[in-house]
């Protein structure tokens, strides 16, 4: 710590640099944010509520966290597994899906709600199969899921990836001397072990998919109280001027991920505490 | 380090190579389930786009570039691309300086205020610019002022709005190019700050005390030690904020405004194809943002062997 302090004088900048961080920063990111919550503090409670309780909204609100929550569930299992093949497995073929799992992250939103959509329309390549069996997934609430689905994939599968290299082969070994079946050894040493990874990417996956707006919109259909998720709202809000009611709905979706940012640096808080511990 | 490979030291054993591997048909089963599940949700769609606009020829595909729309849609992207990048880039690297070299108080509170963007939706991260500079925002009305004796300020403000595009006015922020720009800084304004801090901070300051020593100044030390040492972890920061530039839909869109030929980057002009079922044109610059990605994706695994084979090496220096 001292000697810290003590190199701070060595290097020149720190002045120049810290200050042209916090004023960037300022301009771009912090008083624009602030807008949205003094322009809520200048609404009145009644007003707010009002805004926030409509039917409309709060069905909006269950489809985004309903249809999110079960994307980052898919995620969780798939994810999971496809990190565990990649890290554990070799098979040809590897290098380029290990690439490819980035795709949602580099492919615009956009993109990816237009040819989610073709694929899964009634004549698609796959909706078509879907249709025969009597499921109808684009303008449903399952096309949302499977859009959030795909662009929650990568954040699972990028935390795990990690934390299963960095596992120990030494303590699986040990488990399976002391005579734990290869089950065992998977539900009591490995998976604990993973499990702040897999709830930090479960949690980055749900936060990521209730903010989504370009991959759903397309494959969702917007149809009021069915199948329109709150992103959507706050944009058909804006359209007809009411800033008011965007910006109340804005804040609510605003505070939940905030909740689950604070949730997840919590996670990993822990998760280093821990790995300390065990060293 | 990483564990795997210390698993063939274990000696031999029937048993132990049993309870430390899973079954071949497990293996089998989880190899399957990844290849299927990841054919199904990335290799589909990205073959679609370009299937779908193909669908009707090459010369059809060609086409759809071929009209104003089109073409202010690409310049439009670029132009964002070229704005928005020198800025991250500029932040990222001073923000990476003053985190990473110096000690000060508040410094991982930086860092999470740093991140912020990341937590914000889309959508919300156009709202807080129309907020700002909309008709009814704090900045938009003293912006508007020269207007506010126009007749049609006694309108809705719906109807007054758009008759203020209508004039073509020199200062508009939101439905305008520059509100395009700021969303977009926004939204990417983390990228190259989050690859260069943790790497920087991992470098320290040896090597910029050793040029200072030596008589360097403090820009020589920047330009000839700090930046060589960082510049393909830069490289990878500016490549994610790029696609994130080019591809970005939600907070570009709520600034927008959706004039054709004036406002619109490709993602937007891709939408408006699409709703008006003109998919082949729609899919056809939906192409172009894909194969964006296909580079995007390329370029990252390539500096990520990169960024890996140098920190692998580094060690190694340092030893002999």
């Amino acid at each position: 710590m001292l000697m810290k302090l003590k190199r701070r004088s060595v290097l020149p900048g720190f002045r120049l640099t810290l200050g042209y961080t916090l004023v960037y920063l300022s301009l771009i990111v912090l008083i624009p944010l602030s807008s949205l919550f003094l322009r809520t503090a200048t609404m009145g409670w009644s007003e707010f509520w009002k805004i926030v309780l409509d039917p409309r909204v709060v069905a909006s609100y269950k489809l985004t966290f309903g249809t999110s929550l079960l994307a980052a569930m898919v995620n969780a299992i798939f994810g999971f597994i496809v990190a565990w093949t990649l890290v554990r497995y070799h098979f040809p073929g590897k290098k380029l899906i290990d690439a490819l799992v980035d795709l949602p992250f580099a492919l615009p939103t956009a993109v990816s709600g237009i040819a989610l959509t073709a694929i899964y329309a009634k004549n698609g390549w796959i909706g078509s199969w879907l249709e025969m069996v009597g499921i109808k997934a684009v303008y449903s609430p399952l096309g949302i899921l499977i859009a959030l689905t795909f662009i929650g994939l990568p954040f699972v599968v990028r935390t795990l990836q990690p934390a299963l290299e960095e596992l120990d082969a030494e303590t699986e070994e040990a488990a399976a001397s002391l005579g734990a079946t290869r089950l065992q050894t998977f539900l009591r040493v490995i998976l604990p072990a993973v499990m702040p990874a897999l709830l930090t990417g479960f949690s980055l996956s749900f936060a990521r998919a209730l903010g989504e707006y370009g991959s759903v919109v397309f494959i969702s259909g917007n149809m009021p109280m069915k199948t329109e998720i709150t992103s959507l709202l706050i944009v058909s809000k804006l359209e007809q001027f009411n800033y008011a009611g965007a910006t109340a709905i804005a804040v609510v979706m605003l505070l939940a991920s905030f909740t689950i940012m604070l949730f997840v640096n919590g996670l990993q808080w822990y998760a280093s505490r821990h790995q300390v511990r065990g060293a | 380090m990483t564990g795997l490979p210390t698993t063939h030291v274990v000696r031999g054993g029937r048993q132990n190579r049993l309870a430390t591997k899973e079954p071949l048909w497990l293996k089998a089963l989880f190899i399957g389930t990844t290849i299927t599940f990841l054919t199904l949700f990335l290799v589909l769609p990205l073959a679609s786009v370009f299937a779908e606009a193909l669908k009707n020829g090459v010369g059809a595909y060609l086409k759809s570039f071929n009209n104003h729309a089109a073409y202010e849609a690409i310049k439009l992207t670029l132009i964002t691309a070229a704005i928005s990048l020198p800025l991250n880039v500029v932040f990222g690297l001073a923000a990476s300086w003053a985190i990473a070299k110096f000690d000060f108080v508040g410094k991982s509170f930086l860092l999470t205020l740093i991140d912020l963007p990341f937590a914000v939706s889309p959508v919300i991260s156009g709202l807080i610019f129309v907020l700002l500079f909309g008709a009814q925002g704090w900045l938009g009305w003293w912006l508007a002022e020269p207007y506010l004796s126009l007749p049609w300020y006694s309108f809705s403000e719906g109807a007054w709005e758009w008759t203020r595009i209508w004039q073509g006015s020199p200062i508009r922020i939101i439905f305008a190019v520059p509100g395009i720009v700021l969303a977009t800084v926004f939204v990417t304004f983390p990228f190259v700050a989050r690859e260069l801090i943790p790497l920087m901070q991992e470098q320290g300051t040896d090597e910029e005390q050793a040029a200072l020593s030596l008589g360097a100044n403090g820009w020589q030390t920047f330009w000839r030690v700090t930046l060589p040492n960082v510049k393909w972890a830069l490289l990878y920061g500016v490549v994610l904020s790029n696609a994130r530039a080019m591809g970005e839909f939600g907070a570009v869109s709520v600034v927008s405004g959706h004039i054709r030929g004036k406002t619109n980057t490709i993602p937007l002009h891709v939408e408006i194809l699409y709703n008006e079922y003109n998919y082949v044109a729609a899919f056809a610059s939906a192409s172009l943002l894909a194969l964006l990605a296909l580079a995007t994706l390329a370029a990252k695994s390539a500096l990520e062997w990169k960024l890996q084979r140098e920190a692998t090496l580094e060690p190694k220096t340092v030893e002999a």
